[in-house]
């Protein structure tokens, strides 16, 4: 009889997909629990900063952590996490390489407060904005934890063992991961986990009507496009990103006939996935002209970042818009 | 500040073409600025966008992709690759705050030295004027140290 | 003389719902309860990253803002595109939509009723921690457990099958879906729509019998204390029934008198959001009224969304279970609109009963198997694009501005949850001044100003929540300028540490 799994759940700046995908994995394998002794999970049970903080180094033996580190508050939980796990996992697309919240590095943090607070049109009075410390009309100060200049992914505050990836990861990864997680087996550290190391094509259902060369003339935006969703997407000139994304999901969205979006990342070589994309994008476009590749490339893909960087931007070599960096 | 700062160019050239060009200049005593430092690949299709990103991320402050003429590619269709590839990337990098004309993508051929040297000239001037990439990811780099420590 | 103190009580966290909020409890030195403030430390800034993406990627996007309710997201933000795209979509895809929409509400109101709220109601709000979760309501109600989470389980499925990601969602285009149904999705469902209907009905009773025990629950069903009288807001269709997909935003004041009734696209003559330094969240309100700070009543602004408003606002039920069900909870609180806030709890039942027989009729229309179910948008997209729908947690509304390439020039985007915000405020508050107090705070005591929160399901559901556990708190002392004097924390039994010198 082997002795319970201690576990450590948080979450950071998160949408709560990656829970929702957690419990239906449960729903689909009730005895998991059983296996586990959960001590820390705020969104759940009542253990407080303070209780994580008296137990002993080392004595969680599993903390999984989602989402973007977006707060200071963040900051100190992770690194106190760090401290207390034997391992520590980057659990989803946001904790991974910063996820959708990532998308926010394409703005200056002061652009950001500065439209939801200021600029957007059902606002009334300007100029109130949330601040670190405030007095309330009953003359009572508050303290209100500080917004980052950037979101970072888990990795750039803490060391972090292990990555399940997806947007959300599905029941099916997370599984997967705890199953390898609980067999004693363990892979190297810094691997990916509960996932595939190949490619999304690899179990797509469109991947027989993919020939082996892909060429198109035209890039295709879904909205204005008739979409066969019986075939292969990049044939119709989509750019689906399933080739430079890797599997483990299913291929859930080129089953409705959606194009992948590379919610699960990378694969094992990439350095940065964007600048992987965009590669393949180039070789599967079939024109030799630069005009008239210009001319494909501002209708087709008018927005590369958005296109390329939905999750990983933060992860990304430059990991921000160096625009706003430029100060004297 | 721009006086005493000159700009650090990388620059990929192909190996039948541009690398040729790039030592004809070189043998021929051609002036050449001190900035460039040339990394020699066998065809400009090899130049992974992952490359030239990783060059900006470590400070360069801009980046020359040199190949063959069209046509004239030793591998038949890389250096098509390669123009798609970079015309693509300008779009992006332009979005990520780096402006378009830190990316060149230049044919040379073997023959053409003199192109080399004006080609090499004329971008450590435009980068001169643009100023350095350095101090913004220097900003960045500060801000995540902040927040880990 | 010593200057007077003040002793803050956070919760920290609250638990079984949104993930970071807290509780603000501040107490004068005769430890009566001066304010509670709920503070919601949570921000990405969707309405500023969506900026320079192509429009048809909102639908995509915009789901990441709650992984908990995507679907309504998703649902909203198609419609945006609908109108952004000027695409009108077939009628096959809008009752597919609408299907589709109407599964996730009855799934998601389940999730809420018996993984977050159930245990305040199904076990009791003042038990002891160890039993107050999900386990303790699975033992409660023994096998019917595991018959709720299977239904919810395979709705979810299904959902999946159909939309792709039943956690952010992908089939939705401007101008419909991407896919017809096909026939065997359709023969899953007719399966088990019994089931879900049984779901429904079963939650119902659920609550019914408990009111009948009387238990606390019971007793502050109609109590003052969870009592607040402001504006209602929900969807409605022609004939002023509830619709969750498709209608006119329809305002009621506190006597249930319509003030408004818009399409979503004059949101902006109606709605005005507040900030408030101390939180994140912001606080939209009734703009022909204005704010007028945190308080209820017919000269206030504050608003309230989800179930209880969209019955509040309704006239009747589209469909007779549900009507029936509708006309029992509104002759049992004796009055309409209905102010008592955990009368939510049976509001979200009842849509739960619609939700269900909604699904069946749609079901039954031919068109659902249709394969006509994408108009391509042709038009020239822009300037603007609105969608509403209404969120398990209250009226959610899109708003895009693009150029003519369809890519985002402006975004606003008004969230369920946060039309409750203020009103929530006001219940927390008031649960605070009653219930903590004396030399001796319980557990229990924090509980009950908890529950004036959960009533709302706010945007944040985890399923697996509840587990044992004691609130641990963090008390800080203030002296009477507001200057900070130092922390105690408070162990398990709230015993110690209240008293102050």
């Amino acid at each position: 009889m082997s002795p319970k799994v201690r576990v450590a759940l948080y979450w950071l700046a998160s949408c709560g997909g990656c829970e929702e995908s957690q419990v239906d994995a449960i729903s689909d394998k009730i005895d998991i629990i059983s296996n586990l002794e959960i001590v820390f999970w705020p969104v759940a049970m009542d253990f407080k900063k303070e209780d994580v903080e008296k137990l002993p180094d080392e004595s969680i033996d599993v903390a999984i952590i989602n989402g973007g580190v977006r707060f200071k508050e963040h900051v100190e939980m992770v690194k106190l996490l760090r401290r207390k796990s034997k391992i520590v996992i980057a659990y989803g697309s946001c904790a991974s390489w910063g996820g959708i919240p990532g998308l926010a590095n394409l703005y200056d943090i002061n652009e950001v407060l500065s439209k939801v607070y200021s600029e957007v049109p059902t606002l009334q009075e300007k100029g109130v904005m949330p601040r670190p410390k405030s007095v309330t009309n009953e003359g009572m100060e508050i303290e209100l934890t500080e917004v980052l200049p950037m979101l970072l992914p888990l990795d750039a505050v803490i060391d972090v063992d292990y990555y399940i990836p997806g947007c959300p990861p599905t029941p099916e990864t997370f599984l997967k991961a705890l199953e390898t997680l609980l067999s004693g087996n363990l892979p190297p550290r810094k691997s990916v986990i509960g996932a595939s190391t190949r490619a999304l094509c690899e179990e797509c259902p469109l991947n027989k009507t993919k020939p082996d060369k892909v060429l198109i003339k035209e890039i295709r935006r879904i909205y204005n496009t008739k979409i066969d969703p019986s075939k292969c997407l990049l044939v119709q000139g989509i750019p689906c990103l399933g080739p430079v994304t890797r599997g483990g999901c299913n291929a859930k969205c080129p089953r409705v006939g959606s194009p992948c979006i590379g919610c699960y990342g990378p694969l094992d070589k990439h350095i940065d996935y964007g600048a992987k994309a965009i590669s393949f994008i180039a070789s599967i476009l079939d024109l030799n002209d630069e005009n008239e590749i210009k001319k494909a490339l501002d209708n087709g893909i008018p927005d590369p970042a958005g296109l390329i960087y939905k999750f990983t931007l933060p992860a990304s070599r430059l990991k921000v818009n160096l625009k706003r960096g430029e100060h004297k | 500040m721009s006086s005493e700062y000159e700009p650090k160019v990388l620059m990929f050239t192909c190996n039948w073409c541009s690398y040729a060009a790039a030592d004809l200049a070189g043998t021929s005593r051609m002036k050449t600025p001190h900035n460039i430092r040339i990394v020699r690949v066998m065809c400009s299709g090899r130049v992974d966008p992952q490359f030239i990103i990783e060059a900006f991320a470590q400070g360069a402050d801009g980046v020359i992709v040199s190949g063959c003429h069209p046509g004239d590619c030793h591998y038949m269709e890389g250096n098509y690759k390669a123009l798609r590839r970079m015309l693509l990337l300008r779009k992006l990098l332009g979005q990520l705050g780096i402006e378009p004309e830190r990316l060149r993508l230049e044919w040379i051929s073997a023959s053409e030295a003199r192109k080399f040297v004006e080609i090499t000239t004329d971008t450590a001037e435009k980068l001169r004027k643009l100023g350095p990439l350095k101090p913004r990811l220097d900003y960045v780099r500060k801000i995540m140290e902040e927040v880990v420590k | 003389m010593k200057p007077a103190r003040f002793e803050k009580i956070i919760i920290d966290p609250i638990t079984r719902l949104e993930g970071h909020g807290k509780i603000i409890v501040v107490l004068d030195e005769n430890k009566n309860v001066i304010k509670a403030y709920l503070q919601i430390p949570e921000l990405r800034g969707f309405e500023k990253f969506l900026e320079g993406r192509m429009a048809e990627d909102a639908n995509i996007i915009t789901p990441r803002i709650c992984g908990v309710c995507p679907t309504a997201h998703h649902m909203a933000s198609t419609k945006a595109l609908d109108d952004l795209f000027h695409a009108e979509p077939p009628p096959a895809a809008k009752k597919i939509r609408e299907l589709v929409y109407n599964i996730f509400m009855l799934e998601d109101h389940a999730l809420h009723f018996y993984v977050l709220a159930g245990p305040d109601f199904i076990v009791e709000p003042t038990a002891p921690k160890e039993e107050r979760n999900i386990l303790g309501v699975l033992k409660k109600v023994g096998d019917l457990g595991l018959k709720i989470i299977s239904v919810r389980r395979k709705l979810r499925l299904i959902n999946e099958e159909i939309m792709g990601k039943v956690v952010h969602p992908t089939f939705g285009r401007p101008g419909g879906i991407s896919k017809p149904l096909s026939e065997d999705v359709v023969k899953e469902l007719k399966e088990i729509i019994d089931q879900a209907l049984w779901l429904a009905v079963t939650t119902e009773n659920v609550f019914k019998k408990i009111i009948e025990t009387n238990n606390e629950v019971a007793k502050y069903l109609k109590s003052d204390i969870y009592r607040e009288e402001t504006y209602y807001m929900g969807i409605v269709d022609d004939k002023n029934r509830l619709n969750f997909y498709d209608g006119k935003i329809r305002i009621v004041d506190p006597k249930g008198r319509e003030v408004a009734k818009f399409d979503a696209h004059d949101y902006l003559n109606y709605i005005a959001e507040h900030v408030e330094p101390w939180t994140y969240v912001k606080f939209p309100y009734f703009k022909t009224i204005g704010w007028r700070g945190f308080k209820d009543g017919i000269d206030s602004g504050v608003l309230c969304v989800a179930p209880l408003a969209r019955l509040n606002v309704s006239d009747s039920m589209p469909t007779p279970r549900a009507q029936e069900a509708f006309e029992e909870m509104i002759k049992f609180m004796g009055e309409k609109p209905v102010h008592y806030t955990l009368a939510m709890h049976w509001a979200r039942a009842i849509e739960m009963i619609y939700s269900a027989e909604r699904i069946k009729e749609l079901l039954e229309d031919p068109d659902i198997l249709s394969k006509e179910v994408l108009n391509i948008p042709t038009k020239t997209p822009g300037p603007i694009g609105i969608g509403a729908v209404e969120a398990p947690r209250g009226t959610l509304i899109h708003h895009y501005e693009s150029d003519e390439r369809g890519i985002l020039t402006k975004v606003n985007l008004l969230v369920a949850t946060q039309f409750n915000a203020a009103r929530i405020s006001l219940d927390i508050d008031k649960a605070a001044k009653m219930f903590v107090r004396g030399t001796e705070i319980s557990e229990g005591m924090l509980n009950m100003v908890e529950i004036a929160f959960r009533a709302y399901d706010p945007c944040f559901a985890c399923a697996t929540h509840a587990w044992p556990g004691g609130l641990k708190l963090v008390v800080e002392f203030y002296d009477s300028k507001g200057g900070y004097l130092g922390k105690k924390y408070l162990d398990a039994n709230f015993t110690t540490a209240c008293n102050i010198n």
